[in-house]
């Protein structure tokens, strides 16, 4: 009798959770074209050659590492431009972890959290120095970008075969490669990820549980602070909250995600490389977070996905030119709409709206 | 002995070389250009090919320089001037600038360019050879800088740029042109940067990603001098020549570059404004 009114009270209390001032997009019409964009996701493998799902996964591996420069830079304010380091630095982890224990037992599931764990350490030990050292914003992304290109220069000269962790050699600027696939632990047999439809709707599942998680997170007390510490750090001090232990925080959970995004790639394409973390690899999640709208987490999956997409189908030109087009929007992007493309496209309504009812007064 | 005061003057005065250009535009304007080591490609690609024309080396170094210099002037106009109010962008913006370039320059000009001969020799002092080259860099590390300081303080640009920095609106407000005084900078530390390419051409392979060789040592030395080029950039080039010079010699060239990483991350835990901050507060 009274079922109507309890299966409503706990979905209301959930999406109270998921919405705030911190994320667009709220009411139902959000959540039902969401769901809709999640459903059409889901039936995609259904209608995609095996190549297309496997490119897709491709996608989405990286939109992790966005997010987590999102919740870093857009929320927090600070630039950092160590994302890569940590997506090697993970790649690698997983690496070394698998091909010394090999992938039977769900290791390659403990290797994953190993390594994502290396990254979250790694960034709690650079982190202290930097935010305790109450570093300034400029300061922040040199120093961040610097680790990044000494970490790459470091594994490009690890060719000689005294360079080996166990049975993991790190074979310096040709990269690590021959690691195994996730495989999850079953009744009857190991089911291997390999970049087909199985992986496809665990990175799928990944993604949609850790945007939701970061939606949470941002509209939470803590995400409140956060943004509070990016728009005023002195005034967030003044209130009685510790800034540096935030942003220390939101760089452990961005690199983190970073890091995650390092282990899916290594593992969907079994190797990874220097040259995925040097300077012009450490400029493309900038790029997509600041195109795509760094302000916001649902505009940077938006952005990111569809920046890479656009890079993918310029690359037949030659990665050159990609990357050429890739720097020009992001010069454009910042002069012309600072909080990005996606989101200067969903204020065009309200923006038109605007121009056309001062018409209509004058 | 003689070896290691030569490595470390060498790295000294490839740290102060390479940041003198960065340092100069974030101590004045604090804008941190991303795009410098680009500017140095240029300068260097500038020159290489006004030598192979025929031109004296000194003269082609000084194109390298004029050219990265315009450039510059253009490049504020166009962008950084919207960007001021806007610190963290102006990074990310002219890093977008720095990708344009670098395989703008791939596009157009190939995978590289012809190697110069490093010039004027070898000298033998005990039983090591040293570039002779290489010495006369360390002297025009020295006179850069002092150059630097002569124009910054004893002429009439280096006042009004001075006044500019320390109240913007009060200097405009005496009829300083700060518009152009922030442009002219700009250009300087883009000039600066093109002839540390030029002087370096010689001794490398001109690659269109040759300046990110330079990048993160300019970096370091801005960051752990702080905001003045003569109170933090030249001290600080010396304090961390020295330590890239020490871990060289004793584990190779990565163990230089892993010594500064992690001297860096060190001061800034100690001192976030750097060497400049320690001297100048102290003094006030």
């Amino acid at each position: 009798m009274s079922a109507a009114i309890d299966w409503r009270f706990p979905v209301r209390q959930i999406l109270n959770r998921l919405e705030g001032p911190q994320t667009l997009g709220r009411g139902r019409k959000f959540w039902i074209s969401a769901g809709a964009v999640v459903a059409l996701a889901m039936a995609y493998p259904l209608v995609a050659d095996a190549y297309t799902v496997g490119n897709t996964i491709y996608f989405f591996n990286w939109v992790f590492m966005a997010m987590g420069l999102c919740l870093i830079w857009g929320y927090g304010g600070a630039l950092s431009f160590g994302q890569t380091a940590f997506f090697g630095l993970s790649g690698y982890a997983y690496g070394i972890v698998t091909l010394n224990f090999g992938a039977a037992y769900g290791l390659t599931l403990f290797a994953m959290i190993v390594a994502v764990a290396a990254s979250a350490v790694v960034a709690a030990v650079l982190g202290y120095f930097l935010f305790f050292g109450r570093i300034g914003g400029v300061f922040l992304g040199i120093v961040t970008l610097a680790v990044t290109l000494v970490f790459e220069r470091f594994m490009a000269q690890t060719a000689a075969p005294e360079w080996r962790i166990g049975n993991a050699r790190l074979n310096g600027f040709n990269g690590m490669s021959g690691m195994p696939p996730l495989t999850i632990p079953w009744h009857g047999g190991d089911i291997v990820l390999a970049p087909d439809i199985p992986l496809y709707y665990v990175v799928l599942g990944l993604l949609v549980v850790v945007y939701l998680a970061l939606r949470i997170l941002v509209n939470s007390s803590f995400g409140y602070v956060v943004v509070a510490i990016r728009e005023n750090p002195q005034r967030a001090t003044m209130l009685g909250y510790d800034v540096r232990k935030y942003q220390l925080a939101t760089f452990v959970i961005g690199a983190a995600l970073a890091g995650l995004s390092g282990v899916l790639y290594t593992s969907w394409g079994q190797y990874i490389t220097p040259s995925s973390m040097g300077i012009t690899a450490a400029a493309l999640p900038i790029i997509w977070v600041t195109v795509g709208g760094r302000g916001d987490l649902t505009t940077t999956v938006l952005g990111t996905l569809f920046l890479l997409g656009t890079f993918q189908a310029l690359t037949i030109y030659g990665s050159q030119y990609a990357l050429v087009v890739m720097g020009l929007l992001l010069v454009l992007t910042v002069l012309l709409a600072p909080n990005g493309l996606v989101t200067a496209l969903a204020q065009l309504p309200q923006w038109l709206d605007r121009r056309f009812r001062k018409g209509g007064v004058a | 002995m003689v070896g290691f005061l030569y490595q470390f003057g060498d790295a000294a005065a490839f740290l102060v070389l390479s940041a003198c250009g960065l340092a100069i535009i974030f101590g004045m304007m604090g804008v941190i250009n991303l795009a410098h080591g680009e500017f140095i490609m240029g300068g260097a690609y500038v020159t290489a090919t006004v030598s192979k024309m025929g031109a004296p080396l000194p003269l082609a170094i000084l194109c390298g320089a004029l050219a990265a210099g315009l450039v510059g002037i253009v490049l504020e106009r166009l962008v950084i001037r919207h960007l001021y109010h806007r610190p963290l962008d102006t990074i990310v913006a002219t890093w977008g600038i720095s990708l344009i370039v670098s395989q703008g320059t791939l596009i157009l000009l190939g995978p590289s360019l012809t190697d110069m001969s490093t010039p004027l020799g070898s000298v033998t002092i005990g039983e090591l050879s040293y570039s002779v080259y290489r010495f006369a860099l360390m002297g025009v590390a020295v006179a850069i800088l002092a150059g630097l300081y002569a124009l910054f303080n004893f002429t009439r640009f280096g006042v009004l740029a001075r006044a500019t920095i320390q109240v913007p609106h009060m200097a405009e407000s005496l009829g300083v042109n700060t518009r152009l005084i922030y442009s002219l900078t700009f250009g300087i530390g883009a000039a600066l940067a093109g002839a540390t390419g030029g002087l370096y051409a010689p001794t490398m392979s001109l690659v269109p990603t040759m300046g990110a060789q330079f990048i993160m040592e300019a970096f370091v030395t801005v960051v752990v001098g702080g905001g003045d080029v003569f109170l933090g950039t030249a001290p600080a080039g010396v304090a961390l020549g020295f330590v890239k010079a020490l871990m060289t010699t004793w584990q190779g060239q990565l163990a230089g570059q892993i010594g500064l990483l992690v001297a860096v991350i060190l001061v800034i835990r100690i001192l976030p404004r750097g060497i400049s901050g320690l001297i100048l507060r102290e003094r006030a």
